[in-house]
Parts: structure tokens; sequence; C-alpha cells
């Protein structure tokens, strides 16, 4: 039986986005860890295992400031099993798929996944910390030092890369981007955790805003947040009797990377996304067809685009126009997409938004963003690392 | 109006050819001597092949651009100027790309053009940096 067929998603829990919070980072974590596990019905002291995307950072820059010791000790629990997961793996999802192997190898019987992020606070004290640069004298070669001496100080000029390459192959345009914002923010509207809730985008708005670095504006950029998110596991045989009716994990896929190494292969159009979409679909019976929501990663727009197409949720080169317009990603289009707002909208809950939202959608709680009927979900993370998981309720 | 320092690479085995070739006006790009092929961010084997006959190896440093950006967002103080970013793709291999910033003006850029190699000295570091080199453009 695959791991992923051993474990299903219980209880999910989070804060609103907030720049900044006025809650600690270890707060945010222990309310959207507490949600989660109320959600699911289990006692506190059930959970059993416990993990974070990626591990607590020394660094600063508001990336990872909370680990799983100190919430393992606010939570007054003693779990078998905890580690945090890397930057290394497959993208932001790597602590879940951990958490899944957890499960079906026996050890653990729920498994808290939680990923927390400060950068809003942490920007308040040094602009600089979020930037590739750091605050490092030197940049050392797992660090962007092909890209960063090259006043390259932001993830978007290497997207704006891919961007450009996509523009130039299949003549894609800037509105057609531009939608891919518009899109998330419509549905932003609805989501009371979102960071834009109450502030409407127009594609007019989108065309009209600045440019960061060609051809990537503004609100082609997600927005750096303080909140959490903590999604909780459970094996399959005790998820039956939990509150909420059990999430399958139809199938999983992953793949990794090299961006930050500065390996880039191929004509900047695919990354090696399609690797985890090949991975994903040879592990079900299932088609891209039976998708009926995809929360797709969308750090930067670009991002949707290239993985629409790796998980062959849109054909090689059709992703902006299947987008433009708006209406096929609508709620009640032929794939709604990004019903959160993503991360463009809600805020960089990084990854943890697009899983969070899948389990939303598949217990009906969307309320003005619902999906009608919803019954599977897509749920994709990662710029340089790449996690997907097609889910489902019976 | 002008431009902040730039933040330098850690110089490394494996990378110290390549950020310091430019001190005798050579792009170093590693190349495997079994098997032929070059390799873009240097290592210490041969990704292809895995034996460890890799070489640093001058290149005529020629390349087109594949891709590009220009950056108008002020990231630090002093960043004042619009300034382009690129991956450009050598000569000597399909989909060996180098990053770098194009010195020319930015409106003149676009994909597919020819450029060649240039050097900025900065302490113990020569960026290997490219300029138009004219002629037809391949896209």
């Amino acid at each position: 039986m695959l791991p992923e067929h051993q474990v299903c998603i219980t209880g999910i829990g989070q804060t609103p986005a907030a720049r900044p919070s006025n809650r600690s980072a270890l707060k945010l974590t222990l309310d959207a860890c507490l949600e989660a596990i109320h959600d699911a019905g289990i006692k506190v002291e059930d959970v059993d295992g416990l993990i974070c995307h990626p591990g607590k950072t020394p660094e600063g820059g508001g990336i990872s400031p909370v680990g799983t010791v100190e919430t393992m000790m606010a939570l007054g629990i003693r779990p078998v099993w905890t580690n945090p997961s890397s930057h290394e793996g497959p993208g932001h999802m790597a602590a879940i798929f951990q958490g899944i192997m957890a499960i079906a190898t026996g050890l653990c019987k729920h498994v808290l996944c939680f990923r927390s992020v400060a950068q809003a606070s942490a920007r308040m004290k040094s602009r600089e910390s979020t930037l590739l640069t750091g605050n490092r004298e030197r940049i050392d070669p797992g660090n962007n030092a092909f890209a960063v001496p090259y006043h390259a100080y932001s993830p978007v000029n290497l997207w704006a890369l891919y961007a450009q390459a996509y523009f130039d192959k299949y003549g894609a345009t800037e509105e057609q981007l531009g939608w891919v914002s518009v899109n998330g923010r419509r549905h932003a509207q609805h989501n009371p955790n979102a960071l834009y809730r109450g502030r409407e985008l127009s594609i007019e708005d989108y065309l009209a805003s600045r440019m960061i670095t060609t051809p990537l504006r503004l609100y082609d950029c997600d927005s750096h947040i303080d909140g959490s998110t903590a999604i909780l596991l459970s094996a399959k045989d005790l998820a039956k009797d939990l509150k909420n009716p059990p999430i399958n994990i139809e199938a999983m896929g992953m793949s990794m990377g090299a961006f930050g190494e500065g390996l880039h292969t191929g004509d900047f159009t695919m990354t090696p996304a399609e690797h985890c979409g090949t991975m994903l679909w040879n592990r079900t019976d299932m088609t891209p067809k039976d998708v009926q929501c995809a929360q797709i990663y969308d750090g930067f727009s670009i991002h949707v685009w290239l993985w629409l197409e790796a998980m062959g949720l849109s054909g090689r080169g059709e992703a902006a126009s299947f987008i433009a317009g708006g209406t096929r990603t609508a709620v009640d289009g032929v794939m709604p997409l990004n019903t959160s707002g993503g991360q463009l909208s809600a805020g960089r809950f990084h990854g943890y938004g697009h899983t969070h939202e899948a389990a939303v959608q598949l217990w009906g709680r969307g309320g003005g963003r619902q999906v009608p009927g919803a019954k599977t979900a897509m749920a994709v993370n990662g710029g340089y690392g790449y996690g997907a998981m097609l889910l489902r309720t019976d | 109006m002008g431009m902040p320092d730039r933040k330098l690479p850690l110089l490394t085995t494996e990378t110290e050819a390549f950020w310091t070739g430019g001190k005798d006006g050579c792009l170093m790009i590693q190349r495997c001597t079994a098997c032929g092929l070059y390799q873009h961010p240097p290592l210490p084997i041969c990704s292809a092949c895995r034996t460890e006959t890799v070489l640093p190896t001058a290149v005529s440093g020629r390349a087109r651009i594949k891709t590009f950006t220009i950056n108008h967002q002020a990231w630090v103080p002093g960043l004042d100027e619009k300034f382009v970013f690129a991956a450009v793709e050598l000569e000597e291999q399909a989909e060996i790309y180098v990053f770098t910033n194009i010195l020319a003006p930015p409106e003149k850029v676009h994909s597919g053009m020819a450029v060649k190699v240039c050097f900025e000295h900065h302490e113990d570091v020569w960026l290997p940096m490219f300029e138009l080199a004219g002629g037809p453009d391949a896209s």
C-alpha cells in the first residue's frame, strides 16, 4: 500500500495574516496548532509526532522563527518523533511528506505539521534580512552566489527570467499574467484570514502598478506576513472516528531543483516540478480532469503558469490563456484556482496556505469562495523544491 | 545616481577559477576531460560520468542572451539605475547558462542577442559581465 494511502488530513488551523502581528511567532504557532488539534477532535496529548518546515533558522529574516522544541514544550506534549524539515527538500510540503512517512511506518498516529513566518516583523527591523543578500559578508555557493553579485537581490529577479522566457516562447502578455493576481484577489475577499481582504484589484490596477523587474510588477509578488498554519495528519484507521470526514491523500509527488546553487536547465519555461507531476500521476488512476479545484503555489505569479503545466492541469504554453479573464478559474469555473487568494492575496503563509485551503474546500467551509461539491483538490508548493498532493474526500 | 557595492561571492575550491579567471582575461568554465562535457556551476566531479577529471577551461566568452530582466526596484539604498540581469547561454554547449549583467542600455536588450564576456574587478573577484557583440540575433 502506498504510504500516503495510510494517512489522512484530519484537522487544520491558521491564524489571520498580519503585517505585523501583535502576537509573538510562538503564540501564532500555538494558536494554529491548537486550532488544528481541536478541529480534528483529538486530545492535545494524542499528538505523538511534531514537525515544522523548515527548521528554526537562526539567521533572522523571520522565514522560520519557531521550532519544534519550543512548540512541544508549550503544548506540553511528549511526541515520539519530532523533526524539522529542510529548505533542501521537495519544497515546503517536505514536512507533510515526512509526517506521512512517520505514520505509514507505524511510528506515529497523529503528526502535527506547522509552518510559521514572521517576515513582516523581521522587515520592520532590517529590510535587508529578507533579501537574498542577507546579512552575510560574502555569498556562499548554496545561497544564490551566482546571482547575488549581479545585483539580483530578490528571488523575483530569477523568476522574472522565467516569465520573460515564457513571454518570448509563447507570446504571452502582461495582461494575461495579471489575471493570476486578479483571480486570487477576487477569492481573497471571502477569506477571513487573507491579508488583502477588503482591498480589491482590477486588471487595470494591475497594469498601472509599478514594475519591479520586467515583466513582473508589484502585484506579481506575494506579501510577507506574520502568521502560522498547522495541518494535522492521522493514521487512516483512526481518522474515520474523528470529527471531520477524513481527507484522503490520493497521491503525492516530489522533486528537487538546485536554483539556489545556480543550476538551470531547459529553456526557462519549465522547472524540475515536471518530475513532481510525473511522480504524482504515476501513483494514481485519477487524471487531471478529476481535479475540482487547484491550490497552486504563487510566491510569484509566474509560478502558477509553470506549475499548472508541470502538473498537466493545463497544456504546454496554454496556462496564460487559460487563466486570462478569470472565468475558468472562478469558484464556478472549470478549474477554480487559488480560492483562498493564494499567497499573492492571502499572504505568504509559505506553502501551507495552499494545503489548508484544499482542506477548507473539501470540508465545504469556503463560504463565499466555496467550490460547489468539491471532492478533489490539488495542492502544490515550491519554487526551488517541489511537492504536490492530490486530495479527496469520499 | 549610481549603484551600491556588489555583494561578492565566497571563493571555494570549486568556484575560485570561475571568479578569478578574469585576472587573465579568461572565462573559466569547468569541463570534464573524460567525457568532454562542460558543467556550470562547478563541482568536484563530473555530474554526467562521475569522474574527478574536471578542469577549469577557458572558453570563448561568446554567448547569447537566453532570457533577461530589467530591474526597476531599488532593493537597497543607492540602487538608482535600471539594470539588466540575464542568463546567457555559452556557445560551447547548449544549456550551459551563466548569470550576469548585460552592460548595455536596458531598452536595447532582448533575448537572443549575441554577447561577449568582459570582467569587472572587485577585491579578489573578477565578475564575468557581458556586453553586446553586435551581429545577427538568434531569436
